[in-house]
């Protein structure tokens, strides 16, 4: 009921005055950032016990504060469940969605958002109970899946299962954490989403070591930020943001080589830091746009090893995350 | 409106828009008028905001293929051969199955409390009020939650289900024998159908009986015999025409039977045990409501307890009860959109759930789900208010 309450209110908001053209200037009239973040899902979005968001995701949308409003401490995250997103971001309620989104072509146009690029290449798979002794996916003909409503999971679970001529029982959950409640209560034989959530929610059940993740990636889950359709402006500052954490990667720009890369005499790297051009006042920013990025946040490596990778509990490898230079598929525009 | 002036002009001689009654008119239309702009304005604004954003509207997606599964469907529904307009049709009929039986449980619940609060056993009546002011003042959403858990975590794993009978019982559901008709079985039908008939038939002459002479006769007996004994007796005739559809256990999950899903069995459970505990004091109410001296008469003239109760009481009491009961009622059925809470596919978590996030539709999603809400509740009162002007006291 509160998520239908929820709904209506975001209606009556859209009937009401609607998305603004001047996302920009709304963000820098109000000081802060309002960005739809998960909330509950390790690595991506989660707040901790005294209020302090971590994750890419957030990161992400720290990076954009830092770029726009000079502190990347300047937002405030929205929890979102995968249901109520869009129509949280198409109502104006957040800026930015910034929640694990599966970026497909029917959301990119018809629910009127824009992604702004892929911040994880993710897929989505199993997970099941060792004693189920289940090795494959396929091996899953007649089971019990629990999943969480509103996702491309839903969807892709009942092609998977057709394709394979299998039969499966979905038991759906308005959100994931009800989803891997019940599927740890034993309703379920099999808990379903991307496989990086899969890591971060097995760490949360009571025996982490009693389930396995089974090694079928059933489909292509590119995960990214999306803002509203009709804002060319903040469509740009928002893809740029994201281009930016992954071209200081390429250029060895860290948080901890930021003071040597503002002394370099490398064009790439004079163009990225604002010492030649103005491409951040193309941008409608200032010409150390990307420096705030880097030196508050950091680069698109140090934030995925920091919140997934080796310095994190989930020590996901980075895969196809890799730059493109080092064998993954990460690749930004340059800045030029 | 041209009597209306003409009598005003004759009564007193005022302008007319001192008159009270142009005055009191005039401003209804006012207020209408502006109700009516501002309701034109927010849909307009709604529109132009919807198509700026480029956000697909209309109803176009009613027939566009869902590609999600439901867990409980009543009538037939798969996720690659069905439209959204088809899972909009699952998840009303699984609200109206809950809601209805809801209702039908809760009632039930709710009297034989209510009467118990009432009885002159002290250990009834304080097990009755100790009922109805724990499950009343409790939230619903978290009685949800605990019969949920209470019966996921109650019961045995798949591979351990209890088996009774044909049955099977596990924390996956209740898995039933499924009847399957068999060639003969129609007769056993037609013979259920003519008891029932035959019996309502005989109720009729043996109340128009009793009306002119005073005479009782035997219906209770005579209506069983009808509805029971004669449909028994053509069954044992044509041979038991009648089949069962065993489950069987399968590697993962029982396959075959009917299933009982543990999402539903515990909403209903919540549902009607919530709701009972608000009928029960309404019966309560309504009980107290009929004057002693009532009851009192019907003990002199002779009358025992069980018909004094049957036949005085509760018939006056219905009047009372029926209003604020119809309103319990609907409150159930509204209630039941707290499934999305448990996993249960009812209209919201199916509709405004899935549906409006594949399609991003909220405005036309949300409306269509606020319209069926508004349809079946008025639907019941309509019923309910039916019935009321049938019990009411007829004055003469």
């Amino acid at each position: 009921m509160k998520g239908f309450a929820t709904i209506v209110a975001l209606v009556v908001a859209v009937a009401a005055h609607g998305a603004s053209a001047q996302t920009l200037k709304a963000v820098k009239d109000r000081g802060i950032l309002n960005c739809g973040a998960n909330g509950t899902l390790a690595g991506f979005g989660l707040p901790d016990a005294q209020g302090k968001w971590t994750g890419m995701d957030v990161d992400f949308c720290k990076a954009i504060a830092a770029a726009v409003l000079n502190d990347a401490e300047k937002v405030k995250f929205v929890p979102l469940s995968a249901k109520d997103r869009f129509t949280a971001l198409q109502s104006g309620e957040v800026d930015v969605l910034a929640r694990n989104t599966t970026w497909t072509s029917s959301r990119d146009t018809s629910l009127g958002l824009n992604f702004t690029g892929v911040n994880y290449y993710d897929g989505q798979g199993f997970m099941v109970r060792n004693t189920l002794k289940v090795n494959s996916a396929l091996e899953l003909n007649g089971a019990a899946i629990c999943v969480q409503q509103g996702t491309t999971t839903e969807l892709n679970l009942a092609d998977y299962f057709a394709a394979s001529k299998m039969q499966l029982k979905t038991v759906t959950f308005a959100t994931a954490n009800e989803a891997v409640k019940a599927y740890d209560a034993g309703r379920c034989d099999a808990y379903t989403t991307d496989a990086s959530a899969l890591y971060a929610e097995r760490l949360r059940l009571a025996n982490p070591s009693d389930h396995i993740i089974l090694p079928e990636i059933i489909s292509k889950e590119p995960l990214g930020p999306a803002v509203r359709h009709g804002d060319d402006q903040w469509f740009d500052i928002v893809k740029w943001t994201l281009f930016a954490m992954v071209d200081a990667e390429e250029l060895a720009i860290s948080s901890k080589t930021l003071d040597e890369a503002l002394k370099s005499s490398n064009p790439e790297i004079k163009r990225f830091v604002g010492t030649e051009g103005n491409f951040g006042e193309q941008l409608g920013l200032t010409k150390d746009w990307a420096v705030r990025i880097i030196k508050q946040v950091g680069n698109y490596g140090e934030s995925f090893e920091r919140n997934v990778g080796q310095g994190s509990p989930l020590k996901i490898e980075r895969g196809l995350n890799k730059l493109w230079t080092k064998g993954g598929i990460q690749y930004a525009p340059p800045i030029r | 409106m041209s009597s209306e002036i003409s009598a005003s002009s004759r009564s007193a001689q005022v302008v007319f828009y001192n008159d009270p009654k142009f005055r009191s008119i005039a401003y209804q239309v006012a207020l209408c008028a502006i109700v009516g702009f501002l309701t034109y304005g927010a849909a307009r604004n709604a529109i132009d905001n919807l198509a700026r954003a480029h956000i697909a509207s209309g109803f176009g997606f009613w027939n566009d293929t869902a590609g999600f599964d439901i867990s409980q469907t009543l009538i037939e529904y798969s996720a690659r051969g069905s439209t959204y307009g088809r899972a909009f049709w699952v998840g009303l009929l699984n609200t109206l199955l809950v809601a209805g039986l809801g209702i039908i449980f809760a009632t039930i619940l709710g009297f034989v409390i209510g009467i118990s609060r009432l009885s002159g056993n002290w250990l009834l009546a304080k097990a009755a009020g100790g009922y109805v002011e724990t499950i009343r003042n409790l939230p619903l959403l978290l009685q949800l939650l605990f019969w949920y858990n209470a019966v996921l975590k109650a019961l045995p794993d798949m591979r351990e289900s209890i088996a009774i009978g044909g049955a099977f019982l596990n924390n996956r559901g209740l898995y039933l024998p499924e009847p399957i008709r068999k060639d003969g079985f129609g007769a056993v039908e037609i013979a259920l159908l003519a008891g029932i008939a035959g019996a309502l038939a005989f109720y009729i002459w043996a109340r128009k009986r009793q009306e002119r002479s005073g005479e009782q006769a035997p219906v209770l007996w005579l209506a069983l015999a009808l509805v029971v004994g004669l449909p028994l007796a053509v069954f044992a005739l044509t041979g038991f025409p009648l089949g069962f559809d065993l489950p069987k256990a399968g590697r993962f999950n029982i396959a075959g039977g009917v299933e009982v899903l543990p999402e539903f069995a515990a909403l209903l459970f919540g549902l009607s045990i919530y709701t009972a505990a608000f009928i029960a004091e309404v019966v309560r109410a309504g009980i107290l409501a009929v004057s002693r001296g009532q009851s009192e008469a019907a003990y002199s003239l002779g009358l025992r307890p069980g018909p004094t109760l049957r036949l005085i009481v509760v018939p006056q009491a219905m009047r009372v009860i029926i209003p604020p009961l119809t309103s319990q009622y609907l409150n159930l059925t509204k209630n039941s959109s707290l499934a999305v809470a448990i996993g249960y596919p009812d209209l919201v978590q199916v509709f405004t759930g899935t549906v409006l996030n594949q399609t991003g539709q909220a405005v036309e999603v949300v409306a269509i789900t606020m319209l069926v809400y508004l349809v079946i509740s008025l639907t019941t009162s309509l019923l309910m208010n039916i019935y009321n002007r049938r019990i009411a006291l007829t004055e003469r």
